[in-house]
């Protein structure tokens, strides 16, 4: 007999959310939320945002306080690893040999970074940023630091550089692509950054990778460049992307590709398991179509969330489908971005001013994107548009 | 320390003490209130946080910045004239006392 329970791996936004939502759509069996990390779970954009700029502490970035759980009858079970799960039995086996029966699970596991693989990427003052505890030994380091030098060219790196640079230290940014934020962006939106971030100070490498990290008694003060540059730093920070924490799914037979992989309902292939977040590769139809797709965003993790609390409540038939939008902040620019942009031939710019605008991206008539900088109505109207659109392909 | 009073659309309500500097929609999922959502942390990107705020305050508050008036048109609930995302409000010592009216729905 397997107890009406409903076990969820991860508390990040996904897996903290299907706690919520279904609580809230009126599941009455029981929730078991379990994380490896210890502590209440807490929500990962400020951490390279308010928290990295001194705006806000760790205790302002949870979700909710412990009475929460509480109250909610959410059983929380935080600082023990899934060693394994058992589809057969229906069961988890947590760190300490704790055995934990579902009825329903959900896989929540979210992402690490990547690491670096040069000699001395293991020297202290060499970071990345996902958790809360990275984050805290990274503030720490922003506010020694003189001169930081930045791998990777993505959101959280670029980031922390206009963090950096705001308050009047060095940083160089290398990048190993020719442009930067080159997987979510279009290349004129890239450009438009890259000239920000030289304007603002940032010494922005592109086409450049790391070689080699050098250190003095164990402690970081330089980074060799591919195209052998030595750059004095006593901070790196490393954000190279992230890949899909997917081993405990994978170790139980789950079918695993760079990700979980899930159907059009989020469901394994084990239909008794869902798998949402960082975590998930999902289908996703632009019309053209359907690719597997992984994403790493709130919106993602939170839509995704409601979605499964409402397949398991009983409530929703149909396939997933929802909008992707992202954000970012750097030197006082708001970067939104509605759709995916990837695979456009066409863009139609609309300019208010130098730093306001939007980029509409299609594919022959078909709306794919839209990023826009400074530029809020025109992110939530692409927002509006992208929905309705999907909305009407679902009907097909 | 400021008061602030979220009233449920079943009428039920619940006066909280809001550390000054605090959002309104943190101290409403700190203090355990339902129906602020607050998905997005507090960015004014998903207009989950919606309230009315009590009419003897609407002119007391610092007005709406355009990201989130643009996001007030996006609301489950209808918007009105007092309609504010609660992310976006601090704790202040003149709100001392502000009643916010929390909508049925956050979702569209």
């Amino acid at each position: 007999m397997s107890a009406r329970r409903v076990v969820i791996v991860g508390a990040g936004h996904a897996g903290f959310h299907t706690a919520c939502f279904l609580r809230s759509g009126g599941w009455t069996g029981g929730i078991t939320l379990i994380d490896s990390a210890p502590g209440m779970p807490y929500q990962r954009p400020p951490l390279s945002k308010d928290f990295l700029w001194g705006k806000q502490e760790l205790e302002d970035g949870i979700f909710r306080p412990s009475s929460y759980f509480f109250d909610n009858q959410i059983d929380l079970i935080v600082g023990r690893r899934v060693l394994s799960i058992d589809r057969g039995l229906k069961s988890l086996v947590l760190e300490g040999k704790f055995v934990v029966e579902y009825e329903h699970l959900v896989i929540a596991t979210g992402s690490s970074p990547r690491a670096l693989s040069v000699p001395g990427a293991n020297l202290d003052g060499v970071v990345s940023l996902s958790t809360s505890a990275d984050a805290v030994v990274l503030r720490e380091y922003v506010e020694q630091a003189r001169a930081v030098v930045v791998v990777g060219g993505g959101f959280i790196g670029l980031e922390v550089a206009s963090m950096v640079v705001s308050s009047g230290k060095r940083a160089v940014v290398l990048e190993a692509a020719d442009r930067i934020m080159g997987r979510a962006l279009t290349r004129r939106m890239s450009e438009y950054f890259e000239r920000v971030h030289r304007n603002s100070g940032v010494d922005l490498q592109l086409a450049t990778g790391v070689s080699a990290i050098e250190g003095v008694a164990g402690v970081v003060c330089s980074v060799v460049t591919t195209s052998e540059e030595r750059h004095e730093a006593d901070l790196v920070v490393v954000g190279i992307g992230s890949s899909a924490n997917d081993c405990v799914a994978a170790d139980s037979g789950l079918a695993t590709d760079r990700g979980v992989l899930v159907d059009t309902h989020l469901r394994c292939s084990d239909p008794t398991v869902f798998a949402i977040g960082d975590c998930a590769r999902f289908p996703f139809d632009r019309g053209r179509g359907v690719e597997m797709i992984r994403l790493e965003s709130v919106q993602n993790a939170t839509d995704q969330a409601r979605y499964v609390a409402q397949q398991i409540c009983g409530e929703s038939t149909e396939p997933y489908v929802a909008v992707p939008w992202f954000w970012t902040e750097q030197f006082g620019r708001k970067l939104q971005i509605a759709g995916l942009v990837d695979g456009f031939d066409r863009i139609e710019e609309d300019a208010r001013d130098p730093d306001s605008f939007s980029l509409s991206c299609y594919s022959g008539d078909t709306l794919l994107g839209v990023e826009s900088v400074n530029a809020p109505r025109d992110h939530i109207r692409a927002r509006r548009q992208l929905h309705d659109l999907l909305a009407v392909g679902n009907l097909h | 320390m400021p008061r602030i009073t979220y009233v449920q659309s079943d009428a039920t309500s619940k006066t909280c003490d809001v550390p000054v500097g605090k959002s309104l929609m943190s101290a409403a999922q700190s203090n355990g209130i339902s129906g602020i959502l607050g998905e997005c942390g507090g960015q004014a990107m998903c207009a989950t946080c919606h309230v009315y705020v009590d009419d003897n305050f609407v002119d007391v508050l610092p007005g709406c910045a355009e990201e989130e008036s643009v996001m007030l048109e996006e609301t489950a609930a209808d918007r009105r004239p007092n309609s504010r995302l609660s992310c976006q409000i601090r704790s202040s010592g003149d709100l001392d006392g502000l009643v916010l009216h929390i909508p049925s729905e956050q979702l569209w």
